[in-house]
């Protein structure tokens, strides 16, 4: 028996939410929402920890412009803190080159960073996800009971395909979801709003594309100042966090 | 020192899987760790033993055996097989030290020696894992 499955729930305690930043969809923004959520309830006194599990396209660090930390390591590993966020992510392991994991190696890796990682007491860990529902998601469904998912789209029909079809999984194994974000809306259009109420969700509304936002990349205050996060902080407000 | 941790779930793991069984008390827990773990054994021998000095009288006079289950490497494109000590001689300090970490970051920073392909599988040789407990009812 792999023993360091147990002791996952031991090192997860102490964390009163957990919230998995997915979609079904790749390069919708989930990245740039799981590392602004995280930056945005920091700054509003939370504890706060984000795991990268984009293991193949890790891309929280270079948001977040993380450079030249490493974890410390006591009875674990302690994630290094950086602008109020505890980070994690395997760019510490790989020194940023290619990642190239079948299956078995992605749960291993999972098992690993979940079993040996020492968050300590948190109000909430956030988690970037990779697209889709392969491994890393359905390690996260059966390794950490307690993650709610929040789901990014963007106002494409190509998009929502891919993410109804993560929302449908969800929903059907009873996991809870907060909601749908609209990322990148660049006009009015009700289609992404209409399709998840259909689907008896909670649509929690739209960012807009923000043109000046790549220059935010890689600088947390100035991301902290961006229209994105004006939009993402407005839709925030509407479930309370 | 991430051997604590990794001692602590052997422990956890022993005492949920000594609740299943109906074990009152662990006699023996024999633990295999993958060579790739590389893991300081005795660290993690002091690990386990002031861990069970914070538990209950299940674990009081546990005797931990530990083995080392050697690595096997295999590509999965040219079929050569090599273990970790031929790897580690290529590996730089940092590399060797992030492996240690997270076993599976071979396949980042290690290629087959043969073919040169990252497309290679870990046969044996990780992880963490309790082979048997003896115990009494």
């Amino acid at each position: 028996m792999d023993a360091r499955v147990s002791v996952i729930d031991k090192r997860l305690k102490n964390i009163k939410r957990i919230i998995s930043v997915a979609s079904g969809k790749g390069g919708v923004g989930k990245s740039l929402v799981a590392s602004s959520l995280a930056l945005n309830l920091a700054k509003k006194g939370f504890k706060v920890g984000l795991l990268d599990l984009d293991l193949y396209g890790p891309s929280s660090h270079i948001i977040l412009g993380v450079k030249d930390v490493f974890p410390k390591e006591e009875k674990g590993i302690i994630p290094p803190n950086v602008h109020g966020i505890n980070f994690m992510s395997i760019v510490y392991f790989t020194e940023d080159k290619p990642s190239p994991f079948r299956g078995i190696d992605i749960s291993n890796i999972i098992i690993e960073l979940l079993a040996i990682t020492q968050w300590g007491l948190l109000d909430f860990l956030i988690i970037d996800m990779p697209p889709g529902m392969g491994d890393e998601t359905l390690d996260v469904i059966r390794f950490i009971k307690k993650s709610e998912f929040l789901v990014v789209s963007t106002p494409s029909k190509v998009a929502l395909g891919a993410v109804s079809k993560l929302l449908k999984i969800l929903k059907e194994l009873k996991i809870p979801i907060i909601g749908v974000l609209e990322n990148m809306s660049m006009t009015r259009s009700s289609f992404i709003k209409n399709e998840i109420d259909s689907m008896d969700l909670p649509y929690l509304g739209c960012i807009s594309f923000d043109n000046a936002l790549e220059e935010s990349i890689g600088k947390p205050n100035k991301l902290l100042e961006s229209d994105f996060m004006k939009d993402l902080d407005d839709l925030l407000e509407g479930i309370n966090l | 020192m991430h051997e604590w941790a990794l001692a602590e779930s052997i422990l956890v793991a022993a005492v949920e899987a000594a609740e299943k069984e109906k074990l009152k008390i662990i006699s023996e827990i024999k633990i295999s760790i993958g060579e790739l773990q590389q893991i300081e054994q005795d660290i993690f021998e002091f690990a386990l033993e002031e861990i069970i000095k914070t538990q209950g009288d299940k674990l009081k006079n546990v005797k931990t055996v530990i083995e080392t289950e050697k690595s096997t490497l295999k590509c999965k494109n040219c079929e050569h097989t090599w273990d970790f000590s031929d790897m580690k001689k290529k590996l730089n300090e940092d590399e060797s030290e992030a492996i240690h970490f997270i076993p599976e970051v071979a396949f980042v920073h290690a290629r087959c020696p043969k073919c040169g392909s990252p497309d290679f599988e870990i046969m044996t040789g990780r992880g963490v894992s309790i082979t048997s407990i003896k115990g009494e009812r």
